[in-house]
């Protein structure tokens, strides 16, 4: 199974909102999928600093004085926020190569969940309930987000095997579904220099569009010739700086609800985790087509 | 009027209420409030009770319905009406993926769209579709007929048995071994009557039947190859 929920508001005063929305919607699709759970929040932008959401399994030890530490390695001017197993780096976007060689030269043993101007991704092995309640997820603002609950089938129960995927600078992925193709898929990106960090299959259809992107596709191009690319079943949501989308593969058996009204676009893996956002008694609910990319840009 | 009001009562207290009724009862009609995407709401009914859900409702809603009368007046997840035996289900907006599934009787009405996989593998129900249905509908159907008034998605009837299906808009495309058939007198009757029954504005000359060409009921030597 795995449940998604997104959330892309179009009505700015919903922002405070935002991560306090998106975990009611997460924590109904909890039986769909109780063993991880995450979240990707599009926050503020804060001038030309870009932000790197790590993980460590030893935070206590990892994350201690990370900051000085590499803001003496470097010459940047890093900030660190820490929040339970993760933390915020920020940074000037210029020195973002050497930052990024310094923490895995320090800290090998520290995860990149995300990075980007906006994007935090958090994500823990556990309930959605709990996931929430550790990173204080309800009292984020942003404008947009997406989360995902896991039923892990096709790789081990981990931080790292929970979703969301980042795809790139700012960019992240859910899935609900199996791919088939994923190990042969690996391998060929692997021969085109990509790097994995689990034996997951969402990973590899991540790590394909931002292949394809870094070909010049932009998301929409990408995630069209996933649908010739991609075996097996999916209904991915996709986050990007600006924007949020969904597709489904063409047999279309994992279940998908969209919203709109005026303030927001909402997904659901059901309608049940919709039934609590504003007006959508006369919101235009729809099952999106199979084989078919929707996409909405602020 | 009976009210179960679901922001109340459990889901299991409402099928078990619902599940009571039978044929001689005198609380007839029902309705149930607040049922905010639940599933399984008004499963397993058996007897001749009428239950109006206000709102929409999640996966399999109606499921093995033997002679009430289930009303849905906003849109019903997968598999509602899935298994029907008897009576009716009607649904005043869409419904998901398989819609009617397995049905060994009764009628499935979706005011609607419908998504893929409607009627799939339908034992006997009556499905009537006012917009559009998605692809692989009628997979594997068995008998029953489906009417929709809008359009079918790809590969309808694959692999059809005897089901008959009655289609006004267009057909994107035909399933294997599922063709295009000839419109008989008994055949508009039958669209006539489910058209009525199902408050349908459409008239039986417009549509086309499509059934199977039984070219896959038995083992054919040429194809061993294909093992």
């Amino acid at each position: 199974m795995c449940g998604i929920v997104g959330l892309f508001l179009k009505d700015r005063s919903l922002e405070p909102k935002l991560g306090s929305m998106l975990t009611d919607m997460l924590i109904t699709m909890s039986d769909r999928g109780p063993d991880s759970a995450g979240i990707a929040i599009y926050g503020a932008e804060d001038g030309d600093k870009v932000k790197l959401t790590v993980q460590s399994s030893h935070p206590t030890e990892d994350f201690n004085n990370l900051d000085n530490v590499l803001s003496q390695a470097t010459g940047a001017k890093v900030s660190i926020r820490i929040i339970d197993t993760h933390a915020v780096l920020e940074f000037s976007d210029k020195q973002a190569g050497e930052v990024r060689a310094a923490l895995v030269e320090l800290r090998p043993d520290i995860r990149v969940m995300s990075a980007g101007d906006l994007v935090e991704i958090y994500k823990e092995v556990g309930l959605p309930k709990d996931v929430a309640e550790r990173f204080n997820i309800p009292s984020m603002s942003g404008s947009h987000g997406i989360g995902h609950t896991r039923m892990a089938t096709e790789s081990a129960v981990t931080t790292m095997g929970a979703h969301p995927f980042s795809t790139g600078m700012d960019q992240c992925l859910v899935h609900n579904g199996s791919l088939s193709n994923h190990n042969s898929l690996r391998r060929k990106l692997r021969r085109e220099g990509i790097t994995f960090e689990t034996d997951n299959d969402t990973e590899v259809g991540a790590a394909y569009l931002t292949h394809k992107m870094q070909q010049g596709s932009n998301l929409g191009e990408a995630l069209e010739s996933g649908l010739d690319d991609l075996d097996g079943f999916y209904t991915f949501v996709v986050g990007t700086k600006d924007g949020f989308g969904v597709v489904r593969d063409p047999i279309a058996c994992k279940p998908a609800v969209l919203a709109e009204t005026d303030q927001y676009v909402a997904f659901g893996s059901e309608y049940r985790a919709l039934v609590n956002l504003p007006g959508i008694d006369n919101a235009r609910v729809w099952e999106p087509e199979p084989a078919t990319v929707y996409f909405w840009k602020h | 009027m009976q009210t179960l009001d679901m922001a109340e009562v459990t889901l299991r207290e409402v099928n078990s209420k619902l599940q009571a009724q039978k044929a001689s009862t005198n609380q007839q009609t029902w309705e149930i409030v607040n049922p905010r995407g639940s599933h399984a709401i008004a499963c397993g009914l058996d007897g001749p009770i009428e239950v109006t859900v206000l709102g929409s409702t999640g996966y399999y809603c109606g499921g093995m319905n033997k002679d009430a009368t289930v009303h849905i007046m906003g849109s019903a997840g997968p598999g509602v009406a899935e298994n029907m035996m008897s009576g009716k289900v009607v649904i005043e907006g869409d419904a998901s993926q398989y819609a009617g599934a397995t049905g060994n009787g009764g009628l499935l009405v979706i005011k609607g769209n419908a998504s893929s996989r409607c009627g799939i593998s339908m034992k006997g129900i009556d499905i009537v579709v006012h917009g559009n249905i998605g692809h692989m509908s009628a997979f594997m159907a068995q008998s029953g007929n489906l009417v929709v008034l809008g359009n079918a998605g790809d590969a309808l009837g694959d692999s059809l048995y005897e089901a008959r299906l009655f289609v006004r808009g267009e057909v994107k495309s035909l399933g294997a071994d599922c063709i295009e058939k000839e419109m008989r007198p008994e055949h508009l009757a039958i669209l006539a009557d489910l058209l009525s029954q199902a408050d349908a504005d459409a008239r039986p000359e417009e549509f086309r039947r499509y059934g199977s060409a039984r070219q896959l009921y038995n083992f054919n030597i040429d194809n061993a190859s294909a093992y």
